[in-house]
């Protein structure tokens, strides 16, 4: 499986389970409930873990230094939720490791997905991840801030 | 007004790049429909009954000659020769061709304007008072916000995937002309105890299927918070608002379920951690702002007082569009001259290539070449030298814009209807046009005085019926074209969600049923009372027995 990390095309290191499996492993990426159960055994095990919109990224917030990866999931890609999911993790909780979007995930989202912070994207299997790269070189502006660093700009015209 | 610097600029080319690539992607069959979709509708446009319409933006009213001029070459060019200014202080074109919109981005873009948000689940055009900086009622002029909540919005990372669509609303005056209550977000500037100023925030305004009245979140808030407080209000909305039915979608359903104090808790608590200084405002760029909106060059001599009775003595017409279609001006010798888009005949809120071109000459002749769009879907010169006032009626009557109905019943609000829009239940403009033939002596209509009409084709409401002192919703029932009535609805300070006069009538008697209505009113109304006034004093009731009487 090839994703998107850091603008580039890279094959995955990763294995998204959408269901998980009995016992912690390293390298998978497990449902934040089943993840929730076993919380200490999972993050021992190096493994990451994923959420729906609907999920409380709060809850994540002591284990956050530990978390290698941390995936975000757009059921449908109109589906917002995640984007500030993504900012809270990023913004309030400082958030260092990986963050992933993952599920309805399309070339013309990867934009904004990463000015709020995700830095890997799975796409859509039908979707070619080289041709997508595209999408970060289209806005050379950025009003205001996010979690990539950018200023508002108000604060310095 | 706001000039584009190098950022503007490349934004809105790059904008135009991405949408051009993104329309071949479409017509390629790269892009199925419903991924097309969101993305065209943050461009403006829509695919509709017969063509696409495209919705291109003119943010909080405010136009120059320059780009008014654009916007005829671009209705000549592109469409049928006219364009229809908007509720929401846009316009809109209802005959593009798809694969044209790219060029039309293009050349808006040449006079710094764009399509940027004026339809999809983001935060849409920043509306504001239309007299801003003009009013004398003013605490300060709205514009330099409006301008900063324009760019901050524009293309905002975190919010242009939202459960539904985002209004937000400024006014800077006491008297509300800006249907701030009914704004998704609506800011008034007001002072303090201390004599500072801030903004009184409301939040969950809207109209649409479930209309409602907004609600004080925020007595106070400083004005360098600004950015953080809508952004928290912003990330509550995203992340809890109901994506699975679009009806029940808007700001104003949640925090009426979570209820306004639940809903201020999660605010204030995500507000501690957005309130940082990378969103603060500066005072430097609230200054550097306030410098495009200064005042005029004014002069400060006024019209010579014999001249201006000698014309309206000798010109009773000119006398009579003077009394109804001017707002005073806080400059001394200067007035605001309203251009009704409600000529008897025309579709409200139309305009013609010609007339625009017209109006963007006499601004610039008289009128420091600047133009403003109303939410009430007029056209206004901001700042008119009372001595201009004659010349200026004289051409403003050989384009047919010197209608003297500004506030009238014939000033009527009316969104495009079955006629183009693909969601409409009923028509709305031959409606209109109903009303106009019916009440065509403009004696009676002043005698009548105040009344708004405001007419929607759907429950979707962009007719904004729900605030109409007399407010016509367009229903379908079983095929045929009905018009459900409300009474006592109210767009300013008091704004009210009119209520339900009775059972939907049928088409052919929409005009005489206000017509009931009015004989009512002239019947019972108390001296000075406009039809507002006395519907609140008496009620419903006497207007529900005369036009249900018979039935
Ligand atoms: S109110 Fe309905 S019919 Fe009228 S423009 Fe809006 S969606 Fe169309």
């Amino acid at each position: 499986m090839r994703i998107i990390k850091n603008q580039e095309v890279v094959e995955d290191e990763w294995v998204l389970l959408r269901e998980a499996p009995a016992a912690p492993a390293a390298n998978v990426i497990v449902p934040f409930a089943d993840w929730c159960e076993q919380r200490d055994a999972w993050l021992s095990a190096g493994a990451g873990v994923w959420l729906s919109g609907a999920d409380s990224v709060e809850e994540l917030a002591p284990a956050l230094p530990q978390l290698p990866l941390i995936a975000l999931d757009f059921p449908q890609f109109v589906d917002g939720r995640c984007y500030s999911s993504a900012r809270l993790l990023r913004n309030r909780y400082q958030y260092q490791g990986e963050l992933r979007a993952i599920g309805d995930i399309l070339r013309d989202q990867l934009y904004f997905m990463q000015r709020c912070g995700f830095d890997s994207f799975e796409l859509r299997a039908d979707r070619d991840p080289q041709e997508a790269l595209q999408a970060f070189a289209e806005f050379s502006v950025r009003y205001q801030p996010a979690a990539d660093g950018a200023p508002a700009l108000f604060r310095y015209r | 007004m706001y000039r584009y610097d190098e950022y503007d600029r490349r934004l809105v080319d790059e904008r135009v790049q991405q949408f051009r690539a993104q329309v071949q992607r479409f017509l390629a069959g790269e892009l199925s429909e419903a991924e097309f979709r969101p993305l065209r509708l943050m461009n403006g446009l829509y695919l509709q009954r017969h063509a696409p319409m495209l919705r291109v933006a003119i943010p909080y009213g405010l136009l120059s000659a320059v780009q008014l001029r654009m916007l005829a070459t671009i209705a000549r060019r592109f469409d049928k020769g006219y364009g229809h200014f908007s509720t929401r202080q846009n316009i809109q074109y209802n005959w593009p061709r798809l694969e044209e919109v790219p060029d039309i981005l293009e050349q808006l873009a040449k006079v710094e304007m764009h399509a940027i948000q004026t339809s999809g689940n983001c935060v849409r055009n920043i509306t504001a008072d239309h007299l801003a900086g003009v009013a004398a009622d003013e605490l300060e002029d709205p514009r330099p916000y409006c301008e900063l909540l324009r760019q901050w919005s524009t293309l905002h990372p975190e919010f242009s995937y939202l459960p539904r669509k985002f209004k937000i609303a400024v006014t800077g005056a006491s008297r509300d002309r800006a249907a701030v209550q009914v704004h998704d977000i609506g800011l008034y500037l007001v002072r303090n105890a201390v004599g500072e100023l801030g903004f009184r925030v409301l939040v969950g305004g809207g109209q649409g299927r479930t209309p409602y009245i907004g609600l004080f979140i925020r007595e106070f808030l400083e004005r360098r918070h600004l950015f953080s407080y809508l952004e928290s209000i912003l990330r509550v909305y995203n992340r809890l608002g109901r994506r699975d039915n679009k009806y029940k979608a808007r700001v104003k359903i949640l925090v009426n379920a979570v209820g306004l104090e639940r809903f201020t808790e999660l605010v204030e608590e995500d507000w501690q951690y957005t309130r940082r200084p990378e969103l603060e405002l500066p005072e430097s760029g609230l200054e550097y702002m306030r410098g495009f909106f200064a005042a005029p060059d004014y002069r400060t001599d006024d019209v010579d007082a014999t001249t201006l009775a000698q014309w309206r003595r000798e010109t009773p017409d000119f006398a009579r569009w003077m009394d109804r279609n001017l707002a005073a001006h806080k400059a001394p010798g200067y007035q605001v001259v309203y251009m009704p888009l409600k000529a008897p005949g025309e579709p409200p809120g139309d305009a013609t290539a010609e007339q625009m071109d017209a109006i963007a000459d006499m601004a610039e002749r008289y009128s420091f070449a600047e133009i403003r769009v109303t939410h009430d879907q007029n056209l206004l010169l901001a700042h008119v030298h009372r001595s201009q006032l004659y010349e200026l009626w004289e051409q403003l009557r050989e384009q047919g814009l010197a209608t003297p109905n500004l506030g009238l019943l014939t000033d009527m609000i009316c969104c495009p209807g079955l006629d183009f829009c693909s969601l409409a239940n009923a028509g709305s403009i031959p409606i209109a046009k109903q009303i106009n033939e019916h009440f065509d002596d403009l004696d009676y209509l002043h005698d009548i005085g105040e009344l708004s009409i405001k007419m929607s084709g759907c429950v979707n409401a962009c007719g904004h019926h729900h605030i109409g002192h007399i407010g016509i919703l367009g229903v379908d029932k079983r095929g045929k074209e009905f018009y459900q009535l409300t009474l006592g609805g109210d767009a300013g300070n008091n704004a009210a969600i009119g209520a339900r006069l009775g059972p939907a009538v049928p088409k052919d008697v929409v005009a005489l049923t206000i017509d009931q209505l009015l004989q009512v009113y002239l019947e019972q109304r108390e001296s000075g009372e406009r039809f507002i006034d006395t519907y609140r004093r008496i009620g419903m009731a006497p207007f529900k027995e005369r036009v249900y009487a018979d039935h």
